[in-house]
């Protein structure tokens, strides 16, 4: 009887891994990052890394690090102090341990912030908050994207499924409708790319500026005409883990150059 | 005004040497309007220059057609052991500075 059970587990169990693997709308030895889709000079911008000018932002971030904050004066660095970040970012979004509550790297560095550090949590797209994620994330640079979508992530992850494939605005598109089902093609002047969130706080050509992924979500629903949600929503945060595990095994590549 | 420069750190006497330089600043044309339609101010570095142990090397008059965060590539031959020097200012009056050290074997 036990060893039927546990059989019909390990059944369940690869049935379910069977249906994840069939749900990829990209097959994994398809996927592209966004630098794929890049014209060669924005490509080499990117692989300069005296000139790629998302490093001012990683540079300051380094500063940050290290620079005490809050009531109890404690910086990143004192409680991380011999301990490498590498491979951190890869792993986000992320169950948190202690409440069970999804976030991302911005999310996870203000929770440091004002839980450990008592200091004011730093604003969506601030240069500082920009700057902390942008260093943590190169620390992974060429790290595969795993995100954990088990336990109570699940739910995260089917409500950004979800989101993904809503259509919406006075274009009636979803996200699948460009970055699953047309991508390599042209719109206008540029290329649909694949949609991964790899390259993120990323340098975009069109805000002549650093950016977070979320900021990239809102171009891209503003783009298709939809209402933009504001900076910190749930949909955004479980849409990034949904994009996260679509990348799966893609190499980080922040601080990203994009047109 | 955060600034990056990269300069060999060692040279030969003679030798031609690649200096680039990438200043954080937005570079704002004056030609963009906020939210509420107000003309935002120009605001872009207008001036930089680069000194070689005192000497000018280099000088750029930038415009507003450059890009945010300018991105600046020249060669200059090195001559003696020292400092290049970078000085800029933009349209508020802001200063930046940053130097570098170099040594010049031979």
């Amino acid at each position: 009887m036990r060893r039927a059970r546990a059989w019909l587990a390990l059944a369940a169990v690869l049935a379910a891994c069977t249906a994840l693997a069939q749900e990829r709308a990209i097959p994994p030895g398809e996927l592209k990052s966004g630098s794929a889709f890049l014209g060669s000079d924005l490509r080499a911008l990117q692989n300069d890394d005296f000139a790629n000018p998302g490093m001012l932002w990683v540079e300051r971030g380094e500063k940050l690090w290290s620079e005490p904050a809050g009531k109890k004066t404690l910086a990143c660095a004192s409680c991380h102090k011999d301990q490498s970040m590498r491979g951190v970012a890869a792993s986000y979004p992320k169950i948190d341990k202690a409440n069970g509550k999804l976030l991302n790297l911005e999310r996870r560095i203000n929770q440091c912030r004002t839980e450990r550090m008592v200091a004011e949590p730093l604003r969506y797209e601030s240069e500082e908050l920009l700057a902390l994620t942008a260093y943590l994330a190169r620390q992974s640079l060429g790290v595969p994207i795993a995100a954990r979508i088990d336990g109570a992530a699940r739910a995260h992850f089917e409500t950004g499924r979800a989101a993904y494939h809503l259509r919406r605005g006075q274009m009636n598109l979803s996200c699948a409708h460009c970055h699953d089902a047309q991508w390599g093609k042209r719109l206008l002047s540029e290329t649909i790319s694949q949609g991964h969130p790899i390259a993120y706080p990323a340098y975009r050509m069109e805000w002549q500026t650093m950016g977070s992924l979320e900021r990239r979500l809102r171009a891209c629903l503003s783009g298709i005409r939809a209402e933009m949600l504001p900076y910190g929503s749930q949909e955004y945060l479980d849409l990034e883990l949904f994009l996260a595990w679509r990348a799966q095994g893609l190499p980080i590549e922040t601080p990203g150059v994009r047109r | 005004m955060p600034a990056r420069i990269q300069i060999p750190r060692e040279a030969r006497r003679g030798e031609v040497i690649e200096v680039r330089i990438l200043i954080q600043h937005p570079m704002e044309t004056g030609y963009r309007h906020d939210d509420v339609g107000h003309l935002i101010k120009r605001n872009i570095i207008k001036v930089l220059s680069c000194r070689y142990n005192g000497v000018e090397v280099f000088r750029a008059d930038l415009s507003s057609g450059i890009a945010a965060n300018p991105y600046v590539q020249f060669y200059t031959v090195a001559e003696a052991s020292g400092n290049l020097e970078f000085t800029w200012v933009d349209d508020e009056g802001q200063q930046g500075a940053e130097r570098q050290a170099i040594a010049v074997k031979g």
